[in-house]
């Protein structure tokens, strides 16, 4: 089985070919190394990285942008955005500064990608 | 007051430019941002996927623009914010206006334009309909959403598929809105491949490609838009007709350079680019002002503008030091001379040509004498082309032929020249898209 797939791990977005043979899959029409990986990995077991923005108290900003450290299972976007609707954070925030431990179980951290002074 | 290098634009062009030209050796610089803070559009930008080209990692656009922060206030690099330049003259003269200084005029040994672009706004569209609420550019909305934190509608429609609409309809299903379709006028979308993998297939929202929006239904608030087909000379074709109820509309359809202030100092625009026209110092036709990402030409990637801007930035230290030294003096005036109303078909210069599906190039002329020894010529075809060539003429002559899987409008091109190959003979060098 062939599957004909546009990578995204990059702007430039390489078109690639993954063939499924059994165990083996192949990827050709990558550019790098991280266009194999993502080949392999979106017809095995497709991820993302999530990004969304926080709530803050006591912030200089009203919210705080976020990120989930790593990639996870595509199929639990929805779920890590519930926790994230849900979560609030206090200023004073750093980058990196984890906002939720073990986003829906899924073992990944939710970080904050910007600083927000406290009021 | 005088500064050797005057900044306008405090985003990834402007910072990378300040702190490249403190890297070689001018500290005298000033940064002049009309927002509340640095970092430009980058601080709404929040997805993933920016500085792979240049700092081998994923981050996102606020993380990006910390790294270029901090090195600017770490190395002590003067700005302002909340100051709205309102005039350069031809001169080096820099008008701003700023709270609690009112009316400030400075002088500079040079000015780096870094202002960005803006969207095409609504008025621009030939929208029909009413002035309802609910209608935004996909930028404003981005920065209600993510920096002022509101909602900004349930049901929405999205005209255009520039990056940021595209952006903008996963950022909007995610925060629980439903994206009902992306209507794209031309037959390819303006966008990233990636982003449209990632932001529309992966939820399944439709982008219908040859279509426009042919009504925005509804008095105070958008209750729906009317989608037609469109046919090859982008007409609306009568009896295509779909009608979709939503309550706001996001359009993205297009970026446009920030000029206004380049024209006040009288500097050469490129038609096509909407930005200045420039030499491989990104200097532009008004000695002693340079020119860097987005006002110059609308750039895909912020990797492209921050290396864009580097070379600004030396480029324009390089100006400082020969305007300090005495002996240099008359040289800027023969620079100052050649470069007048004739601009690029000055003499010395070898003249950078898109043809053929070609767009444009940046830059549009090459200064042989001063020229680096490699030099990278950032271009956008006019279509999408697949299993074409790239090819590169000296003087009419083949220099080079490059084969290309794919180009498409919404991903610039580069090709690298070579002193070394340009035997200071060559006077044109075209570059088109063949079989």
């Amino acid at each position: 089985m062939t599957e004909e797939l546009t990578c995204i791990r990059c702007p430039i977005g390489c078109a690639l070919t993954v063939t499924i043979d059994g165990d083996n899959v192949t990827v050709t029409g990558n550019s790098c190394p991280r266009g194999a990986e993502y080949g392999a990995k979106e017809v095995t077991d497709p991820t993302r990285i999530v990004t969304s923005s926080v709530r803050v108290i006591n912030g200089a900003q009203p919210l705080v942008s976020v990120k989930t450290a790593s990639d996870i299972p595509k199929d639990k976007i929805f779920a890590v955005m519930e926790e994230i609707h849900k979560c609030k954070a206090s200023a004073p925030i750093s980058i990196g500064d984890v906002i939720i431990t073990d986003v829906a179980h899924t073992g990944v951290d939710i970080v904050a990608t910007r600083m927000v002074t406290a009021v | 007051m005088r500064h050797d290098i005057v900044i306008i634009g405090g985003g990834p062009a402007g910072l990378a430019a300040a702190v490249s030209a403190y890297e070689n050796g001018i500290e005298d610089i000033l940064i002049l941002e009309r927002d509340e803070r640095l970092g430009g559009i980058l601080n709404q930008c929040i997805h993933n996927g920016f500085g792979l080209h240049t700092f081998k990692e994923e981050l996102t656009g606020p993380e990006y623009a910390a790294r270029y922060i901090d090195k600017a206030l770490n190395y002590g690099i003067p700005y302002k914010l909340g100051a709205m330049v309102t005039e350069v003259t031809k001169d080096r003269k820099v008008t701003y206006v700023r709270e609690g200084e009112g009316v400030v005029t400075i002088e500079a040994g040079t000015v780096i334009l870094a202002m960005g672009c803006r969207e095409r706004p609504r008025g621009a569209l030939g929208l029909p309909g009413f002035r309802q609420a609910g209608v935004y550019t996909a930028g404003t909305a981005q920065r209600l959403m993510n920096i002022e934190g509101y909602k900004i509608g349930k049901e929405v429609v999205i005209l255009g598929s520039g990056d940021i609409g595209l952006i903008m309809a996963r950022r909007m299903t995610l925060e629980g809105a439903k994206v009902k379709v992306v209507a794209e006028l031309m037959p390819y979308s303006g966008g990233l491949k990636r982003n449209i993998v990632q932001c529309l297939n992966d939820f399944d929202i439709p982008l219908k490609l040859s279509h426009t929006v042919t009504c925005v239904h509804g008095k105070d608030r958008v209750t729906g838009v009317t989608i037609s087909e469109v046919g090859p000379d982008r007409r609306p074709i009568p009896g295509t007709e779909e009608y979709y109820d939503c309550d706001t509309l996001l359009l993205s359809c297009g970026l446009l350079p920030e000029n206004e202030l380049s024209k006040t100092a009288g500097v050469e625009l490129d038609r096509v680019t909407g930005g200045a026209v420039v030499s491989d110092d990104l200097e532009t036709s008004v000695p002693g002002i340079f020119s860097c990402g987005n006002v110059l030409h609308v750039h895909d990637l912020v990797d492209y503008v921050s290396q864009e801007a580097e070379r600004a930035g030396l480029k324009a230290v390089g100006y400082v030091r020969a305007l300090a030294n005495e002996a240099l003096n008359e040289h800027a005036e023969v620079v100052a001379d050649t470069d007048g109303e004739s601009g690029v078909e000055a003499s010395g210069r070898i003249r950078i040509k898109g043809e053929g599906g070609v767009r444009y190039t940046v830059p549009q002329f090459l200064n042989y004498e001063s020229m680096d020894e490699k030099v990278t010529v950032r271009f956008r075809v006019g279509d999408v082309y697949k299993d074409r060539s790239l090819v590169l003429y000296y003087d009419g002559e083949e220099k080079k032929r490059m084969k290309k899987r794919v180009m498409a409008p919404g991903e610039m091109e580069n090709v690298v020249i070579t002193k070394a190959g340009l035997n200071g003979k060559v006077k044109e060098i075209v570059i088109r898209v063949e079989e």
